[in-house]
């Protein structure tokens, strides 16, 4: 028999086992609900996975009585529209600053110690700032994602740009290349890759702001909602919209994943290059 | 081609003095091969040639000219590792000097301007024999290829000088045979100054016109920084002999322990 550590699941047992946990859990949960609900038909705390499901297809089919909108999409529309505003705002700032903090020095000695200090308030510390800055709007939703995420993305472009061999910007360098150009087709591209790792890892940050945010002051999206709905105890329609966050979340990961494996083919060889 | 001037050129960290007094007059169209023990200041005077690290004290001048201080296009370079773009395809890593050059602000080329250099890149490409690879990413080339890559990619800024640091260490005996072929041919036919630094001697006694040998002349076990080394031999090739291989061999092998023992040297004798 090999040493645990040697031993790799084929790939039908692999699935299986990732699969697993899930099923479990799911399991589990159902099991304990339907106890509960034995017990007492009324209670709200474990919802039965059935009338979840009728509650989120009421939700996503049924227009709402009052403002005749169909308010899962409504709201799903809401939040990812804050959300691709603030990540994009972050990653634009996070690549441009990024970058010149990690390639020219005079820029990094000035503006590398106040991204350090920025990143280090924590950004739900500020968001009465924001909302009485920008008001409850818009604005200070995206604001405090562009606060949380952007200090992140800048450092890890920074430093990704700082791994770079010394030996290609001096073969830029012999040939020919100036600062401008060396950002433009030597950092740029190599670094485009690792802007979108940083972003990946930086949306579970995102998310969380913005559902702060919107638990605060919004009148619609999806973290508006499940505050909303707290009132009631209505885990019916919570549970299914955190399952649907977590759907969206792991969507967007792996979208960027793909951009990833499919625009830079190099990215995943790079290390032995 | 160009010529190489060192006048009394020191370097020095702080208090720790790497290189003292160096004072070389190298001729264009030579073939340099440097060697010495490990942290004997080689590398640090090739990245002084380059422009990647000013010389404390004293002269360093290419063609006559003090060197400016950055690394530039008239001095071509290839390092052990990392010489190629990892996100650049092998003929895109050729063309990328001309593109510079053409396009100061794109760094891009387009249409015609773009065909006319991938033609040249093409053909540097099948110079080193790598037309087989043009599309490939260095990644995906053997170490071999990638260092001939590195070689076209210097070459297509058609270099007075090309610096060369250990450019073949970290490739097999059968390999770096054909890279020596290679890089031969095209000294002879570019007509460039080479500077090589190898820490196999018998590389650097085979490849070159011209060995430098850089060691510590002076030495104060009680403070190792005192002194820096200087070049201690400076030997025109076609002159050498087996008697002063085996000389070098010593001061070479003195530091750096196995990899130039005595058995090695008799391998060598016997061979010839």
């Amino acid at each position: 028999m090999k040493r645990l550590i040697n031993e790799k699941p084929g790939r039908p047992v692999g699935v299986a086992l990732t699969l697993l946990p899930f099923l479990i859990l799911l399991l589990v949960y159902m099991a304990v609900s339907a106890v509960r609900l034995a017990d007492n038909p009324a209670d709200k705390l474990l919802p039965s996975v059935l009338t979840m499901g009728e509650s989120i297809q009421r939700l996503a089919t049924e227009p709402n009585r009052r403002t005749g909108e169909l308010i899962l999409w409504v709201d799903t529309a809401a939040s990812l529209g804050r959300l691709a505003i603030g990540v994009t705002i972050s990653m634009a700032m996070g690549l441009v600053i990024g970058m010149i903090t990690g390639l020219i020095p005079y820029v990094r000695r000035t503006l590398s110690p106040l991204v350090a200090v920025l990143s280090m308030i924590p950004p739900l510390a500020i968001l009465p700032i924001l909302f009485i800055a920008f008001g409850v709007g818009e604005l200070a939703k995206v604001a405090l994602i562009v606060f949380g995420i952007a200090p992140f993305i800048m450092r890890d472009v920074q430093q990704r740009v700082e791994e770079l061999p010394a030996e290609q910007l001096i073969k830029a360098q012999t040939l020919g290349g100036s600062t401008w150009q060396i950002l433009l087709r030597v950092v740029l591209p190599q670094v485009f890759p690792r802007l979108l790792d940083a972003t990946r890892l930086a949306l579970g940050s995102a998310w969380l702001f913005l559902i702060a945010a919107e638990a605060i002051a919004a009148t619609e999206g999806l973290g508006y909602r499940i505050f909303l709905v707290r009132r009631y105890l209505d885990m019916e329609i919570i549970l299914p919209y955190v399952a649907w966050i977590t759907l969206l979340a792991f969507l967007i990961d792996l979208g960027l994943r793909c951009v990833n494996r499919t625009f830079f083919p190099w990215y995943g060889g790079r290390r032995d290059a | 081609m160009s010529a190489i001037k060192a006048k009394r050129l020191w370097k020095e960290y702080g208090d720790q003095v790497v290189l003292e007094n160096i004072n070389l007059d190298v001729p264009e169209g030579e073939f340099v091969t440097i060697v010495g023990a490990s942290g004997c200041g080689k590398t640090t005077f090739l990245r002084m040639l380059l422009g990647a690290e000013q010389p404390t004290r004293g002269e360093l001048l290419l063609d006559g000219q003090p060197m400016k201080g950055e690394p530039g296009a008239d001095r071509g370079v290839v390092f052990q590792r990392y010489s190629v773009f990892p996100h650049l395809t092998a003929l895109k890593n050729v063309m990328v000097g001309d593109e510079l050059e053409r396009a100061p602000w794109l760094g891009r080329l387009f249409g015609r301007a773009r065909s006319e250099v991938r033609e040249r890149a093409l053909e540097m490409l099948a110079s080193v024999g790598l037309e087989h690879a043009a599309d490939k990413y260095p990644h995906e080339l053997s170490g071999g290829m990638q260092q001939r890559l590195a070689i076209a990619q210097a070459l297509m800024k058609r270099p007075g000088v090309l610096l060369l640091d250990e450019p073949f260490g970290a490739l097999d005996p059968g390999i770096r045979k054909d890279m020596h072929a290679l890089i031969l041919d095209l000294w002879q036919r570019q007509g460039l100054t080479i500077f090589m630094i190898t820490h196999d001697l018998e590389e650097g006694f085979q490849l070159g016109t011209r060995l430098l040998v850089f060691d510590k002349v002076r030495d104060d076990p009680q403070a190792p920084g005192a002194f820096g080394a200087n070049i201690t031999y400076d030997i025109p090739l076609e002159k050498a002999d087996r008697s002063l291989y085996r000389e070098i061999s010593k001061t070479v092998g003195s530091r750096q322990g196995a990899e130039y023992d005595s058995a090695q040297v008799i391998n060598l004798e016997t061979r010839k």
